[in-house]
């Protein structure tokens, strides 16, 4: 309770919310207010913003409706935001988890494979598993939820070595608890809420990273997503800029909404940290 | 000596993890639809069943996966990269055409990011939940939150094409044939758009990790005894916080090597710069992967380097780390 | 006392806390005084503002704190409306500090040298040349071996005591008037706390400096002080020359925090039983850190042949400072470490080999007690659940379970209707109640307690000894008992064993080892505990 009353002190963490809010809205009533596919023709193309009442912001090259595809452009973002997020944090947890608290051997191994994921650049390996199993949606999802998950596995090993040595969790030992139970009942829950609260970088990172596969047309060329747009109205940057300034404000305002959320959590759940 | 050899330990270290990398992605590229030889032939515009045999054999890719992993391990240790179809050259000598544009980005950006990161951070760490505070952390998430790309393309628009500052991409005017100093400033003008473009988000983190870091490091036992030995503010920034509140930067340049690099795939692809992003994905569009394996190779090698030297940026800057281990 | 000049007067002051804080004040209305070749030592247990006092003086208040009324006098200059510049001149050359842990005060990044230097280079004109032979002697002031050497080094690689010495030298680099110490010893082991406190003695009276000494400590007290004024909540309880308030102590709490430094002597004996419950022998643990394929490989012996019995219904005492493996050899007894060789005979079973699953089921037969009570609770779950936690892990129905963890609140002195409340809404000594009833819960017979009252304020570590003997008779415990703290050994230890670098180096009925000690460490040791002579000659 405490953490939700100093959550709403913070302006910064409420505007998050708010943008977070209104792009969750766009996404949920994308539906409703262009039922129509998004990616169909929809009138000339290349009309500017505000100049014709029925396409509010505007049609891009090929005369698609640039507002139709900025709703449903925000259930692609936040579809592969979160489920990549889901995926990175899970994979993170899991490897963290087991490293931090066995240490030695599997420690090792694990520090290993995560160092390599960390050496090799993030971006590459994308490019590498789209090159390797195609650019579907799913493939897209599945890509970025596996290059974002080295730093939520650091974390919570971090989290978890720095616990393990915890007189609790000793005492806990000492009761005759099994390691499933010291780590699932005693460390994990300490260690859970940092991890939670970086989850909203991981997600921020997610959509930049789909975007801007999706403006190197490397990800699914079949959906409303904002990168496309992006790609495609550089085709007419010179005069038509709007084609691409548009969408990109779109993927700032939701990045901008996960991380002010993310931070304010932060702050909320760690009060010492707020009073610097 | 003793920073030498700690840092040469952990080069040594990094070279498993440099193989773990290579055999990872080579088994990966395994399971791409088609190899190089498909990837030529429809280049070519198709051939027979005859010749694309001869061809699979002439690249050793008639032999069973890991007799070809060996091989290519084999002919890695001795710097040979193997042969890209695509561009009819060896994979090494097109990488190297292509590496000296992503290292001077890299650089570039990273020094704009870093020292502006530096001098914000501080600023803002001083004048805490102050106006200058605000205002920096406001406009640090922004640039968090902005997506390169597309900053790079607005800002072509701004300044190349509304105002013509600037180039809106090129590595160097080709026409123009200059020497000495022009081909420089000629080159630098070209890069200014492109650098601020990736070190944008690293600007972004490195001011938030300079503030918090400063503000972790004023509450710190040894600054009050700085102040009870009446230094001044200004002196206790200079000589006890600054040097300590570096630390977490230096470590933060090597983790975001990686993240660097990759994000100039995408930066030389808006400016047209001949990099090795630029490569990395035309490589990918193209299916050569022989070439994309390459620059996964000298990619993981980059970053492993400027680990090595962060490591002894940071046992220069800490006497503690020499002591451990 | 020869009369002599006043240095400082602290008149009627008060420093007010932020809001949100317990109480409205940190200090009010305290007046004292320090003249010239004095040293005055404020007493009191955490939360009395002495460490306050100290900061106020210097003007080094946290954000949110201000004074609220009364006068600092220094010099003829009221402290508490001089400039930020004035403050910054007197800061290190009129009055200097000396702070309670000397690692975490002295920048990691720079050598000891570099950090004394600083302070003539800021408040004087000296060359550099001249800096260096003025650091070189001030360290050689201090007794640090090898003063050149200790300029160059840098923090890390001096130990505890060297680096207070380092403190020490950068507090008295322009003889000031006043020097400020913060609970300088408090950090430190016994025997460096006694050198450290001769230290600040010899220098004291040689340069004439008045010296500010804030302490929990009445041993300390003792050793060091001219005169004293005991705190207690910001208020001045108690003061008035040493010897006197120690002698004829008048306020309660004065009374309760002499108390808590009984004297090294142990009570009447009780008789001990002839069958030992368990027994170790030839106990060894040695870590191997670093190194690579053998090369450069560290090697720490931590405990070495270690062989100790615990006879039915006993106290021992393991007894040692910092690094003496008494804790690791604590752990081995519980196998919370694994031990390298030796044998732990527990009811005829030795522990040492036992695997990890066949520990987990006889873990009712041994339970620990831990050093720090707040990181010792699991702090996102509720006090009854946490002392429940161990029969429910033994298979006890979770209501049962919870029910009788209910009952052991009341055997450890706590309200059972504060059950359900998290740890973090009780006291330090209150966790450690807790702490003691998850231990009990499982009903062991031999209870292994490290450093149980380390961390407690003194007064409440005499209640929790006290609790812990009276359990020891109703439930027939055996206890090892783990400390650094001869006093503390000294009332409950029926045996003790002295360890250093990792052997036990004397043991035996803790009469015999304190009252004749025969190893020169033990005599060290026993020698060494501040205010040793008070308490024999005050108490008889």
């Amino acid at each position: 309770m405490d953490a939700a009353k100093r959550y709403f002190r913070s302006p910064a963490a409420v505007l998050g919310l708010i943008l977070l809010l209104i792009v969750v809205g766009m996404a949920i009533s994308a539906g409703y207010l262009y039922p129509r596919d998004p990616l169909a023709l929809a009138g000339r193309p290349l009309i500017w913003p505000f100049a014709n009442p029925r396409f509010l912001l505007g049609t891009d090259n090929s005369g698609r409706d640039i507002a139709a595809q900025i709703f449903h452009g925000a259930r692609i973002s936040l579809l592969i935001g979160g489920v990549a997020t889901l995926i990175a944090v899970t994979i993170g947890i899991m490897v963290g988890a087991l490293a931090g608290y066995y240490g030695g051997w599997i420690d090792n191994i694990l520090m290993r494979i995560t160092e390599a994921f960390q050496t090799l650049p993030n971006f590459v390996l994308l490019l590498v598993l789209v090159a390797v199993f195609g650019s579907t949606l799913t493939t897209v999802t599945i890509a970025v939820g596996i290059v974002s998950w080295p730093a939520p596995a650091r974390l919570t090993r971090a989290e978890f070595l720095s616990l393990r040595s915890r007189e609790f969790v000793q005492a806990g030992r000492t009761l005759g608890m099994r390691d499933t139970q010291l780590i699932l009942r005693e460390i994990l829950p300490n260690a859970l809420p940092p991890v939670i609260v970086y989850a909203g970088v991981v997600m921020a990172v997610a959509i930049l990273l789909e975007s801007a596969l999706a403006f190197l047309r490397l990800s699914d060329a079949n959906v409303a997503s904002w990168g496309n747009l992006i790609g495609l109205g550089r085709d007419v940057l010179r005069v038509q800029w709007y084609v691409s300034a548009i969408p990109g404000v779109a993927i700032l305002t939701t990045v901008l909404a996960v991380s002010l959320v993310g931070q304010g959590l932060n702050d909320a759940l760690n009060p010492r940290l707020k009073q610097r | 000596m003793r920073i030498l050899s700690l840092a040469g330990r952990r080069l040594a270290a990094s070279i498993p993890t440099l193989f773990l990398i290579l055999i990872g992605v080579f088994l990966l590229l395994q399971l791409a639809p088609g190899d190089t030889v498909d990837a030529m032939m429809a280049q070519m515009g198709g051939g027979d069943a005859a010749t694309a045999r001869e061809l699979r054999r002439f690249y050793g890719l008639d032999v069973s996966v890991p007799v070809q992993l060996a091989n290519y391990l084999w002919r890695l240790v001795r710097l040979d990269l193997g042969f890209s179809a695509i561009y009819g050259k060896p994979v090494a000598a097109v990488i190297l055409e292509r590496l000296p544009p992503t290292l001077l980005l890299m650089t570039s950006a990273l020094s704009f990011a870093f020292f502006f990161g530096l001098l914000f951070g501080v600023i803002a760490a001083r004048s805490v939940n102050r106006w200058p505070d605000t205002l920096i952390s406001t406009v640090g998430l922004i640039f968090y939150a902005t997506p390169s790309f597309w900053f790079g393309l607005m800002a072509i628009v701004v300044f190349s094409i509304y105002l013509q500052w600037l180039p809106a991409g090129g590595f160097e005017d080709i026409g123009a044939v200059s020497t000495g100093v022009w081909r420089v400033l000629d080159i630098a003008s070209h890069l200014v758009l492109p650098s601020l473009t990736l070190g944008l988000i690293f600007l972004a983190i490195y001011l938030r990790i300079m503030r918090a870091s400063m503000l972790e490091v004023l509450n710190l036992d040894f600054v009050r005894t700085a102040r009870a030995k009446g230094l001044d503010e200004t002196r206790i920034v200079t000589r006890h916080v600054l040097r300590n509140a570096l630390l977490p930067m230096v470590t933060l340049i090597g983790l975001q090597a990686g993240t660097m690099l990759g994000g100039s795939v995408v930066v030389e692809t808006v400016f047209s710069l001949p990099g090795l992003g630029r490569l990395a994905y035309e490589s990918v569009v193209q299916r050569d992967l022989n070439t994309l394996l390459g620059i996964v190779f000298v990619s993981a090698l980059l970053v492993i380097l400027v680990n090595f030297v962060t490591d002894l940026l940071y046992a220069r800057l800490d006497p503690r780390i020499t002591a451990e281990s | 006392m020869s009369a002599t000049a006043t240095i400082l007067t602290v008149d009627r002051l008060s420093v007010r806390l932020p809001k949100g804080a317990d109480r409205p004040h940190a200090i009010s209305e305290v007046s004292l005084s320090i003249a010239e070749n004095e040293i005055v030592c404020i007493v009191g247990e955490s939360g009395s503002g002495k460490s306050m006092m100290a900061n106020t003086i210097m003007r080094l208040l946290p954000d949110g704190v201000t004074t609220d009324g009364g006068r600092i006098l220094f010099a003829g200059h009221d402290l508490c409306t001089a400039t930020a510049a004035e403050m910054r001149r007197i800061r290190g050359a009129d009055i200097a500090m000396v702070f309670q842990e000397p690692m975490t005060a002295l920048n990691p990044l720079r050598t000891i040298g570099d950090q004394i230097g600083e302070v003539l280079d800021i408040h004087t004109d000296l060359s550099k040349a001249e800096i260096r032979s003025r650091v070189l002697s001030l360290l050689t002031d201090v007794n640090i071996p090898d003063p050149p050497r200790a300029a160059k080094a840098y923090p890390h690689e001096l130990s505890g005591g060297q680096r207070q010495r380092a403190m020490i030298a950068m507090a008295l680099a322009l003889d000031p008037k006043l020097l400020i110490a913060d609970e300088p010893t408090t950090a430190l082991d016994v025997t460096t706390q006694a050198q450290i406190l001769k230290l600040i003695r010899e220098l004291q009276q040689r340069r004439k400096t008045a010296v500010l000494f804030i302490t929990h400590d009445f041993g300390v007290v003792a050793e060091i002080a001219d005169r004293v004024v005991v705190m207690q909540h910001g208020v001045v309880v108690e003061h008035g020359p040493a010897m006197d308030v120690l002698r004829h102590p008048q306020h309660a709490y004065t009374k309760q925090l002499i108390a808590a430094v009984p004297p090294v002597a142990a009570p009447p004996p009780r008789p001990l039983s002839d069958n030992a419950i368990l027994t170790l022998s030839g106990v060894v643990k040695t870590y191997r850190t670093g190194g690579f394929l053998g090369r450069g490989e560290r090697v720490t012996h931590a405990v070495k042949d270690v062989s100790l019995t615990l006879p039915k219904g006993a106290t021992l005492g393991i007894v040692g400072e910092s690094g003496s493996g008494k804790s690791t050899l604590a752990r081995c007894i519980i196998r919370l470490i694994d031990p390298d060789a030796g044998s732990i005979l527990l009811n005829g079973q030795d522990w040492a080999r036992l695997s990890r699953g066949d520990i987990r089921e006889r873990t009712q037969q041994m339970q620990m007690v831990f050093q720090d009570p707040f990181a010792s609770l699991n702090p996102r779950r509720k006090a009854v659940e946490l002392v429940a936690q161990g029969p429910i892990v033994h298979g006890t129905p979770r209501n049962q379970a919870l029910a009788e963890a209910r009952e052991l609140f009341d055997l450890v002195g706590l309200d059972p209707s504060a059950a359900d409340r998290f740890p973090h809404e009780f006291s330090g000594g209150q966790r450690q109640r807790i702490g003691l009833a998850r231990a009990l819960a499982l009903r062991p017979a031999v209870l292994v307690a490290d450093e149980p009252v380390s961390a407690l304020d003194v007064s409440v570590q005499a209640q929790v000894l006290k609790l812990l003997t009276d359990l020891r008779e109703r439930l027939g415990l055996s206890i090892i008992f783990i400390t650094h703290d001869l006093r503390v050994a000294a009332q409950i230890c029926d045996l003790v064993a002295v360890m250093k670098d990792g052997v036990v180096v004397e043991h035996g009925l803790t009469r015999d080892v304190f009252g004749s000690p025969q190893h020169p460490y033990t005599q060290a040791l026993l020698e060494a505990i501040p205010g040793g002579d008070f308490a024999r000659t005050a108490h008889g």
